[in-house]
């Protein structure tokens, strides 16, 4: 598992019935490219986040396959429709199968 | 001119070539170079055919969020929208992202659901160099759009 990887996510803590929300994530990741050569003049094995997955109470919402053309510290937002108080789920999948997960409640009023 | 003269101008005259030759190989092989270091729209088309298949994109419905010039290509803002209704019979099912200048085209690819709401979603990407940013839209109905925009890139990312 690589170190000090963090997710952050951003989800509104109340929203209206039908409302269609913003949700940002981070997640702290050096996504290595495998392009990169380190001080000994090697290339730096590819290390990256490949996969992101947001889900709202066991639902799929928004997914994405990443390239190692993605940033370092990868950020990703979208939007959800929510027509119900629940929960967001998000699931980042490392190339080595290191799972990372966050998760955030939604009330809907 | 004496013939010792004309010897040195025409060994000159053949140094110049030389040197004319020798540049052109040099400048052929940064040419090469470049073209196995980084994609080309042929590499894009080519990964663009096999997410999607031998369907012909049309124009529009995609807007980009891009920045023209990107001073630091290692974090370029990019964000995509596509225009549907996003219900459960019309809506988009994913947007491929490519860059026609990095050393793969692939990017990301974000899948959207009627859930999503809206198909619009932004991301960070690296950029070795001024180049294309490619879209393609994926819609449930099966039709298939593409859009594409320059980003100039002041310092190029991927670890140079």
């Amino acid at each position: 598992m690589a170190k000090n990887v963090k997710p952050r996510v951003r989800v509104p803590k109340k929203a209206a019935k039908g409302d269609i929300i913003e949700i940002k994530t981070l997640i702290s990741h050096k996504m290595e490219s495998g392009r990169r050569k380190g001080k000994d003049g090697k290339l730096v094995p590819r290390s990256i986040i490949n996969k992101f997955s947001a889900t709202f109470n066991g639902k799929p919402v928004f997914s994405a396959d990443w390239a190692p053309s993605v940033s370092a510290n990868p950020y990703m937002s979208f939007f959800a429709k929510v027509d119900e108080s629940g929960e967001f789920a998000f699931e980042w999948i490392d190339d080595d199968g290191s799972v990372y997960k966050s998760a955030a409640k939604i009330t809907v009023a | 001119m004496s013939t010792k003269q004309a010897l040195s101008a025409l060994t000159r005259r053949e140094a110049l070539l030389l040197a004319a030759g020798a540049t052109m190989v040099v400048a052929g092989g940064v040419v090469l170079k470049s073209g196995t270091a980084h994609a080309d729209q042929k590499m894009v088309d080519d990964a663009v055919m096999k997410m999607i298949g031998k369907k012909k994109p049309a124009e529009g419905k995609i807007t980009f969020d891009l920045p023209q010039i990107a001073e630091n290509g290692n974090t370029v803002p990019v964000g995509v929208s596509v225009e549907s209704p996003m219900t459960a019979d019309n809506y988009v099912k994913a947007v491929h992202l490519f860059a026609d200048g990095n050393p793969s085209p692939e990017v990301a690819s974000l899948y959207f659901t009627p859930m999503s709401g809206k198909a619009s979603a932004a991301t960070r990407m690296r950029l070795a160099k001024t180049q294309n940013v490619v879209a393609v839209a994926e819609m449930s109905d099966g039709s298939v759009f593409r859009a594409q925009q320059e980003v100039k890139v002041t310092i190029g990312g991927c670890g140079g």
